[in-house]
């Protein structure tokens, strides 16, 4: 009998479980469920948006495999760069006009992946580099989300406006857009109004349990989150420390504050925080490591999403969250690294 | 001297030892003032006047300065000579001088300055020295230039905006607009675009390094190389 000698391996005879493919296959599967009530609120701008942000990422990926001369169609099939154009595709707002999304796409794939050295070498996230620029850049367009049960584009006009910014007639870019919950919140709160008058006023936008249409969006990325933690796909520790974490500090400010500061469950059913807490922060190859490790990174990542939120003058803060934790890996994984057996207390 | 070590010094400046592109000092104003190609010119040439005058004064005295004292003595001919810039800049291109602000002091702060000064002008005669000083300056200015080229055509979409700042009522006519009605990417004239754009530049000289070598390659031994490839 002759075995191909690849084949033959020293023991322990256990298979990997996990490939790249694997994984980042799973991933987008466990996306779904989050991206479908996505598109069932904000319409097919979602879709659109994915659409673009896809083709522009794994276009960017082959250019840059074939610049680097590495070959091109098993690192392009390993859906890295397809998840990177999907987390990119679902953050941007609905009416972004084409150019928006395919410069944030190319510039998450160019600059922040491979100039970097590509996949496993990137130190910061990808996708969450490509929305910081574009919030950077283009602040005014970043903002062109439309609220739930207002007037919605057909599939057909949606990609006429993508594409050419043209509305069909009876329609303009005002009456469509609506400022997201979070922002709502901080410009009323701004003018000096209690949470209670905030959510009577803007009761179509924002509720005590998340902005309006994000409680399930976030509740369904949620699940597709808790599934891939069930497939052991993703560890537990850093959305664990994230949702804990935003919850304890969120019920520490809105105790003596009710009138002023939101309840937990609104910081964790609004905005991005759960596709950030399973799908953002999850990223193996930017994410701490280490078991205390990833619960320090995932707490960090929390903090700074309620400081910004709260503090801050940016739409939402999973991007620059997550992208300052980046930052602090190296640092927390040193720190944190677990003490070999045998090896002396520190 | 010799012309090949004149050469040699051009060289050095311009290209194979560029304070910006191989030295990487004086990032600081490299990275504030580079939002536009005047702003660069401006500070630029300020850096350069500085260079020469500082680098043939310490060659002058470079015989009677005790090495004990040495960096003191650098800092106080190079403060000197930048608070005269200042002053004529403040006279003569005075809304330059109030665009370009705190970095026209901190140019004394500019390690490529003092890095001229002791690991050049300090051991040199005179000439070279002046020569080292203005082509160290020219190939500073240089990389500023093209910086600010690219910031200012992607971020306003214009070059050599604002050039009568420098050159007075000709200078209206000397800005190009590239695109009409450009809506701007502020991201190149933020921080982030002078570190982004400074890079690109570096790796651009690297890619151009690495031809020129594999193409000497190539000549001198053209049995090995080319065969292979």
């Amino acid at each position: 009998m002759s075995l191909p000698e690849q084949t033959l391996h020293s023991s322990p005879h256990l298979p990997p479980t996990n490939s790249v493919r694997r994984m980042m296959i799973l991933v987008i599967l466990a996306l779904i469920p989050g991206l479908l009530a996505q598109v069932h609120f904000f319409g097919w701008g979602v879709v659109v948006n994915l659409v673009l942000a896809v083709a522009t990422a794994l276009g960017a990926e082959a250019l840059m495999l074939r610049l680097r001369r590495r070959p091109v169609l098993p690192f392009l099939g390993d859906g890295s760069a397809l998840l990177t154009g999907l987390l990119l595709g679902l953050a941007l707002p609905t009416l972004s006009p084409w150019w928006l999304i395919v410069t944030g796409a190319a510039f998450a794939l160019i600059v922040a992946k491979h100039l970097y050295g590509g996949l496993g070498y990137n130190p910061f996230n990808p996708a969450m580099v490509g929305y910081a620029m574009l919030l950077v850049a283009f602040p005014r367009e970043m903002t062109a989300w439309q609220p739930i049960g207002g007037d919605s584009l057909g599939f057909l006009d949606q990609w006429r406006y993508t594409l050419t910014g043209s509305l069909p007639a009876g329609l303009d870019y005002d009456t469509l857009t609506a400022a997201t919950p979070l922002d709502t919140l901080r410009t009323a709160l701004g003018m000096d109004l209690t949470l209670n008058e905030i959510f009577a006023k803007y009761e179509h936008l924002v509720s005590p349990f998340g902005g309006r249409g994000w409680e399930w969006v976030n509740l369904w990325y949620a699940v597709g989150g808790v599934a891939l933690v069930a497939l052991r796909v993703i560890s537990w520790r850093i959305p664990a420390a994230v949702i804990l974490t935003l919850f304890l500090v969120a019920t520490l400010f809105a105790l003596p504050d009710p009138d002023l500061r939101p309840s937990p469950w609104f910081h964790l059913f609004t905005g991005a925080t759960m596709l950030g807490a399973f799908f953002i922060a999850t990223d193996p190859v930017t994410a701490a490591t280490t078991p205390r490790g990833q619960l320090i990174y995932g707490a960090g990542i929390a903090l700074l999403i309620y400081v910004i939120r709260t503090w801050g003058g940016y739409p939402d803060a999973v991007a620059f969250s997550v992208l300052l934790m980046n930052l602090a890996t190296p640092t927390i994984d040193y720190y944190t690294t677990p003490r070999v057996f045998g090896e002396e207390r520190r | 001297m010799s012309n090949s070590s004149y050469r040699h010094i051009i060289n050095d400046g311009l290209w194979h030892n560029n304070p910006a592109l191989v030295q990487i000092l004086g990032l600081c104003p490299l990275l504030a003032v580079t939002n536009t190609v005047i702003n660069a010119l401006g500070l630029g040439l300020a850096t350069t006047v500085t260079l020469v005058a500082s680098n043939g004064t310490v060659s002058l005295i470079r015989r009677w300065v005790r090495p004990e004292i040495r960096i003191p003595v650098f800092v106080l001919i190079i403060a000197s000579i930048v608070t005269a810039i200042e002053l004529v800049m403040n006279a003569f291109f005075h809304e330059l001088y109030l665009i370009l602000g705190i970095f026209i002091p901190l140019i004394v702060t500019n390690c490529s300055i003092m890095a001229r000064a002791e690991s050049f002008a300090s051991k040199n005669p005179l000439l070279p020295s002046l020569t080292d000083g203005l082509f160290m300056g020219l190939g500073f200015t240089g990389v500023l230039l093209v910086l600010g080229a690219l910031r200012e055509s992607l971020g306003f979409g214009t070059l050599l905006a604002h050039a009568d700042l420098m050159f007075g009522e000709l200078g209206k006519a000397m800005t190009v607009t590239l695109w009409e009605n450009y809506r701007g990417y502020l991201l190149a004239v933020l921080p982030p675009g002078a570190f982004l754009g400074l890079g690109l530049i570096i790796a651009l000289k690297n890619v151009i390094d690495r031809r020129q070598a594999r193409k000497a390659e190539t000549v001198t031994a053209p049995g090995g190389e080319t065969a292979t490839a």
